[in-house]
């Protein structure tokens, strides 16, 4: 049987081979991608809930979306996914400086992401586009708490929101809220995962710079790539369910 | 050779930093038992404070508002500090490697991560208690825990801890999952595995799927209560009833993960105690799985009077019934292991014994409550709290304390007074049936549950139930004192007290910080024979040792095939 | 040591032409998407969007995830999770619709 205490330099010790250590880690980090979908199926619970309950609200209130914005921030992230994978080929070839711009590439792709999130999130705090429990919210119940300034911004903004609310009644605009309640939700989580994505990219290149990985150990790449990848996968289903819904 | 040797896991280094950072399953094992032991005594002092105020209708020591808080801490300490944690972290951690014939877990430091969350999960909700007012239930139901409730700053904090204690499940199960999978030595096939580990295996699938939606709706309700996002507003359009749903779409398959590893430790002690082969492994091991797969397609047995549709109702209702069967295997199988065994009633059998008559009732009584119709008087009353305390706290406890005093010589190398834990354990189960059996019948008359006050009819039941949980509380202190003693005063242990066949018994009485240096080999872990009692050792030795390491006993030649 | 033929060290490198190949065909895909997004399909709408995103999906988990190449244990698990998900919608979704009814009916009959 193995020797106990002789193992390679990269195994620990309660691991017999290095091969046991990688399929155990990738397992061990497929696992956790699992426990992201479930936390994520909550939300898309309550998502499919509403729009079933209320599919004209919902068809109404996605007219609100940006769905250029959307389609770009897609695009990126499958660009981020992309060199993010070409980063884990890197690692296992021993392409140390193609790894850091691989890597570098896909920061600089979630940094855009984030940015693009960041316009859309702002514009819609302007105008009012929040949910209704919001302070700034157009879309109240009753209308005679609507901010001052989120009405003269939503009457000069993009869609006039305010005067849509006005033309609805009080439990569709009610429900409209709804909807971005769980625009923000969705979104918010999504864009908290993104932002935590960056972090560990940003601490694998700091690593790599001081040459911990190669073809004999590059695990921390590869499953960080799968969590990155898993990020991309929920925008995948997130921007048609969220800004194409006709 | 019972005498304390050179170097063991809890001698090999000292001082708080190395506890507090260790990476040893071992040593992380333990810490979980103290903390979740620490828990169960405060979650119990909220649990007699209630059974004062009880004794008599009308206030006895505290308000109304004070009863609701008292409820509501006692159910959440208990269920996301003690009972979740405590068989799979606490004596999981400390015997799964072990028992698998392993080094360590998988992710060492994901383990020792998921003890400083559970810390850290313990102290937001202490400041919970300590901003005071919670009074939501553990069951933080929308729209009273979103917005009614005073307790603004305490249903955060608690909610936060919530997240994090089931962030601290997740990790662990995560890591009994992967370590099942990828670390088992040569020969250790599925169908090798003890039956302990088959229960934490299936908990650990529960605790990865499930937890992580109790996660999601905890941050939805500080969400709804920070930001009045509105989700389960009725006011805002939202559903109360999704909350519901969400919520117990984890918090039903999290009783099994209070019961399945309970049910672990049964099988381990039936078949130890009556020194036989378990009846029925395969389907054991089978039913376990099952229960977990079955544990999430009941959620809305809990939701029958909430406004659910009759046509889902309908189909939870029939779900409920069909988890009976794995579980009533289960039972089945232990009793059938009972059969011509050689049996030796220790503490570890007492509470064995125990959980069949608690499992048994408690598990019984759910079939009421599972029927639609007779559900509908039931729901609320103390019939369900009856019903769920037999089944979480009679049955888990059980499994707790019956690990407890099991592997108790595995981890200090001293044994427990025998007397003493014998008397008691039958001090707790007969306390526990004098505290909830009344409550049975006072729920069927109408008593209803969460209510500081009552009406007269019911005070008869209610004293019998408090005198009962007094005896419990004495009961669990003196446990508590002779364990704490037995550590420096006990006698020693031998390795093998028990004589049972499991890899954790051929370590050294207080094992090695790296358990094996070399995998034993995989026999049958039911295989009783492989030891035999010793006199002089006053403990079980191996029959054929494997030369130069005495404590490992070789399996005999014919047990099963070794590829 | 595992053994490898290739001698890079452990597991199988996906090529770059494989890698291109499926972001294109992931572009190409989002451009799908967001045309026929702006269509409408009387009712398909969303169901086609789901078909395609589960095929963009299925692309990033088998290639870019590597699932394709790996043991079988990873895909199966990834699985399980998806249909425990579909319990969770299946049951609350239905539940919903079922009792949304009985709430409108009510609805209606304060009016």
């Amino acid at each position: 049987m193995s020797e106990a205490h002789a193992h390679p330099e990269h195994v620990a010790h309660h691991f017999d081979t290095a091969e046991q250590q990688f399929e155990t880690g990738k397992f061990g980090m497929w696992i956790f991608l699992l426990t992201e979908i479930l936390f994520f199926s909550g939300l898309f619970v309550v998502y499919s809930t509403l729009r079933n309950n209320n599919p004209e609200v919902f068809a109404y209130a996605a007219n609100h979306l940006d769905t250029d914005l959307g389609a770009i921030n897609t695009v990126v992230l499958l660009i981020s996914s992309f060199t993010f994978a070409l980063g884990v080929r890197n690692a296992m070839l021993g392409q140390r400086k193609a790894l850091t711009v691989n890597l570098l590439i896909t920061f600089l792709c979630a940094g855009a992401f984030m940015g693009i999130k960041y316009q859309e999130y702002t514009h819609k705090y302007h105008e009012g586009l929040l949910w209704s429990g919001a302070e700034h919210s157009v879309f109240k119940e009753d209308l005679s708490k609507v901010l001052p300034s989120v009405r003269e911004h939503s009457a000069h903004g993009h869609t006039n929101a305010i005067a849509d609310a006005e033309a609805m009644t009080p439990e569709f605009r009610r429900e409209v809220g709804l909807f971005f309640a769980i625009y923000f939700c969705l979104t918010g989580l999504h864009g908290i995962h993104v932002l935590l994505g960056m972090v560990l990219i940003g601490w694998l290149i700091r690593r790599n710079a001081r040459g911990d990985f190669g073809p004999h150990n590059f695990g921390a790449i590869d499953f960080g790539a799968l969590y990155w990848h898993i990020v991309d996968l929920i925008w995948i289903f997130l921007f048609p369910l969220l800004y194409l819904i006709a | 050779m019972s005498s304390e040797q050179n170097v063991n896991y809890l001698n090999c280094s000292k001082g708080f930093s190395s506890w507090f950072w260790t990476l040893d399953h071992k040593r992380l094992g333990l810490m979980y038992l103290w903390s979740t032991i620490a828990a169960m005594f405060l979650g119990g002092i909220f649990a007699l404070t209630m059974r004062v105020e009880l004794f008599a209708p009308g206030a006895q020591i505290v308000s109304a508002d004070q009863f609701n808080q008292l409820f509501t801490l006692h159910g959440a300490i208990m269920v996301f500090l003690v009972i979740i944690p405590s068989v799979p972290a606490a004596l999981g951690n400390f015997v799964l490697p072990m028992m698998l014939g392993a080094k360590d877990v998988a992710f060492p430091k994901l383990n020792r991560f998921s003890y400083h969350l559970w810390l850290l999960g313990a102290i937001f909700f202490v400041s919970s208690m300590l901003a005071t007012g919670l009074d939501t239930g553990w069951t933080f139901y929308a729209p009273y825990s979103t917005v009614h409730s005073p307790a603004y700053t305490a249903v955060v904090l608690a909610v936060f801890g919530a997240f994090i204690l089931g962030f601290s499940s997740i990790f662990t199960g995560l890591n009994f999952v992967a370590t099942v999978h990828k670390m088992r030595p040569p020969g250790m096939t599925w169908f090798r595995l003890p039956l302990f580990i088959w229960a934490i295996y299936a908990t650990g699938l529960i605790q990865i799927l499930a937890t992580p939606v109790i996660g999601i709706t905890m941050l939805l309700i500080a969400v709804e209560r920070i930001l009045e996002i509105g989700i389960f507003n009725p006011a805002l359009g939202g559903d109360p009833v999704l909350f519901q749903h969400m919520f117990w779409f984890y918090s039903h398959p999290a009783v099994y993960i209070m019961i399945l590893p309970a049910m672990g430790v049964m099988s381990e002690l039936f078949s130890t105690f009556a020194r036989k082969k378990i009846f029925g492994y395969s389907f054991i091991a089978m039913s376990s799985v099952a229960i977990a797969v079955v544990s999430f397609i009941v959620w809305g047995h809990h939701m029958f009077v909430s406004g659910q549709s009759p046509l889902v109702s309908i189909v939870f209702s029939a779900m409920t019934f069909f988890v009976a069967i794995p579980t009533a295997i289960k039972i089945f199988s232990w009793v059938a292991t009972l059969y011509k065994g050689s049996i030796n009633m220790a503490t570890p059998m007492i509470y064995a014994m125990g959980f069949l008559w608690l499992f048994g009732i408690g598990g019984l009584t759910g079939l009421w409550l599972t029927t639609l119709e007779t559900d509908i008087h039931l729901h609320d009353t103390y019939f369900v709290v009856a019903h769920f305390h037999f089944v979480m706290v009679g049955s888990a406890l059980m499994g707790f304390l019956g690990g407890i005093h099991y592997w108790w010589p595995k981890m200090f190398g001293r044994m427990y007074p025998e007397r003493k834990g014998q008397v008691a354990a039958v001090g707790l189960i007969v306390g526990f049936n004098v505290t909830f059996l009344p409550q049975f019948v006072a729920g069927t008359q109408g008593m209803p549950r969460r209510y500081f006050d009552y009406a007269e009819r019911f005070e008869i039941y209610n004293q019998i139930s408090t005198f009962g949980a007094f005896l419990m509380g004495l009961s669990l202190l003196t446990i508590l004192i002779y364990l704490i003693r037995s550590i420096k005063r006990g006698k020693l242990a031998p390795a093998n007290p028990w004589g049972g066949a499991t890899l954790e018994w051929h370590t050294a009485p207080i094992p090695d910080p790296h358990n094996f240096d070399n995998a034993p080999q995989v026999g049958d872990p039911y295989d009783m024979e492989i030891f035999k009692w010793d006199e002089t050792e006053k403990g079980y030795v191996p029959v054929n040792p494997v030369p130069g390491l005495p404590y490992i006993a070789q399996p005999k030649a014919d047990s099963g095939d070794s590829h | 040591m595992s053994s490898d033929s290739h001698g890079h060290g452990i597991g199988h490198v996906v090529p770059i032409k494989t890698l291109l190949g499926v972001l294109i065909a992931l572009l190409l895909l989002t451009g799908l998407t967001y045309w026929t997004g702006r269509m409408d399909f009387h009712g398909w709408d969303l169901k086609i969007a789901m078909v395609i995103a589960t095929v963009k999906a299925s692309l990033v988990c088998l290639i870019f995830m590597h699932l394709k190449w790996d043991k079988p244990l990873n895909a199966i698990l990834f699985f399980i999770a998806l249909i425990f998900v579909g319990i969770f919608l299946a049951y609350t979704v239905t539940d919903t619709f079922e009792y949304e009814m009985n709430v409108d009916a009510l609805l209606e009959s304060q009016r």
